[in-house]
């Protein structure tokens, strides 16, 4: 591709050397770094989200709402009906583009008989998308989501408007709890190809610094918080 | 882009003159700074993770080396590509080469002030690319021309009226033959515009806030969702970063992205915090076969080690300009570069030179609100007044100010002239009267108060005087 790739590399690694008066890093100093990768020190512990868990679905729930998402506490069998509500009293056409996910699947669609679903990737002209969520941090209202099969990454970005079906037990007290369960779930180093953090719906503040919604990604955000 | 920075006094009597720039930079003096402000005091955590942000920078730039060899080597283990770009016209040549690999028509670009620095829509057009800017700001400017005027609020220059003008234009053509009166409607007109070029695009073109060591990703912060479409919908990926963009944990970027958005816009978060990590996994429905990283150092790794470095610790979140009476005063195309405001100061003469960019440094009152709000704690002032000292030992300092420098340090180095020099002007100064305790206009001195008032004696005579009678 380029002329000298590895010239290029090592100019700047050797650059970089060259104003820190040392060469590349060994013995102790090398090992002192190397553990700070492997076990990562956490920053300040902010108080905010660390709650018990009910109080923690509740802090979330007022953030989320609080920048611009809507919410709706709902028990596991209310999930497909309250879907159909929210798209009925916002006259939303009754057609999602839904996550191929077990976890969604595990609900009674075919109880709503007027909605139709289509399981796949997001498309450019899909108006609804329903998609359950990775995590949610309590501290700044903020659903998560792991792209994979099972989470399509175009679903959080192309509808107008965004469903998001999130249990309690998922929703977690900061950032540092979301990656704890990242770890846990694709192992150490390993992450989905992207993790999006979402607070709230997409928004603008280029015209004037005055806030509008919708600016490329969803303008509506509901999020259904589902008991355990 | 070209720098006006060597002509940075004509840039502000143009900007001061300007009627809608004035109007702009009005609401950027409380919105900004307010927001920052509460956004602030919800977090009582805030001042103890500025300096954890601080250390985290610092502890960065001191292993930066072995930290972009850990990211790198994780990137080409997920199956993707990192290429190290000591120049400018390296990156430029690098990204241009992917582009043609793939034989790109368009490039969605999600905002990044690295592309502004290599100038790299003027190189891609050069060969047949189209550059699409997608951040609503970033598309205005593009559509008029204009280099951006602020890091984080591209067309925080512009009103209202100006981007209908603008979107009238440029969208008649296609149909959207009206004028719009509200601000929803031309967001909304930008969004359908831009949605289709979205899905036609080759290239997804972002920059990145950080680069995770840890785990090989890029993360970025934004709130329109523009970064997320074009680094999912085009089958290449291309992250575009400077070397001290790289961080090395998860855990370090959760303290630096507390501190970011807080300080940017007052945000307890952005809308959109995303990590890309490599290309499309096999079993995934959406992702772009191809992901790319491209490593600026420009200049940069020659800055480590230098009274400068604090520099590198900047995360680009704007508060230091939202802050600043001079960026408020004149805006961010006085300062003739990509980077404007206090950061920019100090940014600009080590990019483009010293000789280009001699004024911007000078262009402080030395009040330190910038560095009393920079969420990485960069001793600002410091390091304007290191490139002053710089600019003074180049003999780059005009004749006039060197002059009036000599004179000054004669008198002050004699203190009975220098009493008798300023009860003297004390006296002189109170012919033209005392009375609103400052003056509008002066003999001699329009060079200051054509945008200036200039402050009038007090009565009861100078500060040595009360003071000696105070002790008396």
């Amino acid at each position: 591709m380029s002329d000298a790739p590895n010239d290029a590399r090592a100019q700047i690694l050797g650059g970089i050397r060259r104003s820190l008066r040392r060469g590349e890093l060994t013995g102790e100093a090398r090992s002192a770094v190397e553990t700070r990768l492997a076990e990562p020190p956490r920053g300040p512990s902010v108080a905010r989200g660390q709650l018990p868990q009910a109080e923690k679905v509740a802090l979330f729930c007022q953030w989320a709402e609080t920048l611009n998402a809507t919410v709706a506490r709902v028990g596991p069998a209310e999930v497909p009906g309250e879907v159909s509500a929210y798209l009925a009293r916002n006259n939303l056409p009754a057609n999602v583009a839904m996550a191929p996910s077990p976890l969604l699947e595990g609900y009674d669609w075919a109880s709503q008989k007027m909605l139709s679903i289509r399981r796949g990737h997001g498309q450019g002209s899909d108006q609804v998308s329903v998609t359950g969520a990775f995590a949610a941090i309590a501290e700044t209202g903020t659903v998560v989501m792991a792209s994979g099969p099972d989470h399509p990454v175009s679903l959080n970005l192309l509808p107008d408007t965004h469903v998001v079906v999130l249990r309690e037990a998922d929703i977690v007290g900061g950032y540092e709890d979301v990656w704890g369960r990242l770890r846990a779930r694709y192992g150490k180093d390993l992450m989905p190809r992207t993790v999006n953090t979402i607070t709230g719906p997409s928004r603008t503040g280029d015209i004037e610094q005055t806030i509008e919604l919708g600016a490329h990604g969803p303008r509506r955000m509901h999020i259904l918080v589902v008991r355990d | 882009m070209e720098s006006t920075a060597h002509a940075f006094k004509a840039n502000v009597d143009h900007a001061l003159a300007d009627p809608n720039l004035q109007d702009s930079l009005a609401k950027l003096k409380v919105g900004f700074s307010e927001r920052r402000r509460q956004a602030a005091e919800r977090l009582p955590e805030f001042e103890a993770l500025r300096d954890r942000a601080r250390d985290i920078k610092n502890h960065t730039l001191a292993h930066l080396d072995f930290y972009l060899e850990e990211f790198e080597r994780k990137v080409i283990g997920l199956g993707g590509h990192v290429h190290w770009a000591p120049t400018a016209a390296d990156a430029r040549r690098i990204i241009a080469e992917l582009c043609q690999s793939v034989n790109a028509r368009t490039v969605a670009k999600s905002k990044s002030m690295v592309a502004e620095e290599i100038a790299l829509n003027e190189h891609l057009e050069a060969l047949g690319i189209a550059p699409i800017e997608t951040d609503l700001g970033e598309y205005i400017i593009q559509l008029r021309n204009e280099p951006p005027s602020h890091i984080i609020a591209p067309a925080v220059h512009l009103t209202k009226d100006q981007v209908a003008d603008t979107f009238l234009e440029h969208h008649a053509k296609l149909g959207f033959d009206k004028r719009l009166t509200e601000r929803n409607d031309l967001v909304a007109e930008a969004r359908y515009v831009l949605r289709q070029k979205f899905l036609d695009a080759d290239v997804g073109l972002t920059g990145a806030n950080f680069l995770v060591a840890e785990t090989g990703s890029s993360m970025l912060v934004t709130n329109e969702g523009n970064a997320d479409l074009s680094n999912t919908l085009p089958r290449m990926h291309i992250v575009l970063a400077s070397i001290e963009k790289v961080i090395p944990t998860l855990e370090d970027a959760a303290v630096l992205l507390r501190v970011l958005a807080r300080s940017a816009t007052g945000q307890e978060s952005s809308a959109y915090t995303t990590l890309n990590t490599g290309p499309k996994k096999r079993e995934d429905l959406d992702g772009p076969e191809q992901y790319h990283v491209v490593l600026l150092d420009n200049g940069r790794s020659s800055v480590l080690g230098t009274e400068m470095q604090d520099i590198l610790r900047c995360i680009r979140c704007g508060a230091c300009m939202n802050h600043c009476p001079v960026y408020g005063a004149v805006g961010g195309h006085a300062y003739g570069w990509v980077y404007p405001g206090p950061m920019g100061a100090v940014l600009t003469p080590q990019l483009v030179g010293v000789e280009e960019a001699s004024n911007l440094p000078n262009a402080s009152t030395f009040c330190g609100r910038c560095e009393s709000v920079c969420p990485v704690r960069i001793p600002l002032p410091k390091l304007m007044r290191h490139w002053r000292e710089r600019e003074f030992e180049k003999h780059l300092t005009p004749k006039a100010v060197r002059q009036g420098l000599a004179m000054w340090s004669f008198a002050a180095r004699r203190p009975a002239l220098y009493r008798k020099l300023t009860a003297m002007a004390n006296r002189v100064l109170a012919l033209f009267g005392r009375a609103d305790g400052r003056y509008r206009a002066l003999p001699l001195a329009s060079g200051w108060t054509r945008f200036r008032d200039f402050p009038a004696p007090q009565p009861g005579g100078t500060f040595h005087a009360r003071w000696a009678k105070r002790k008396a």
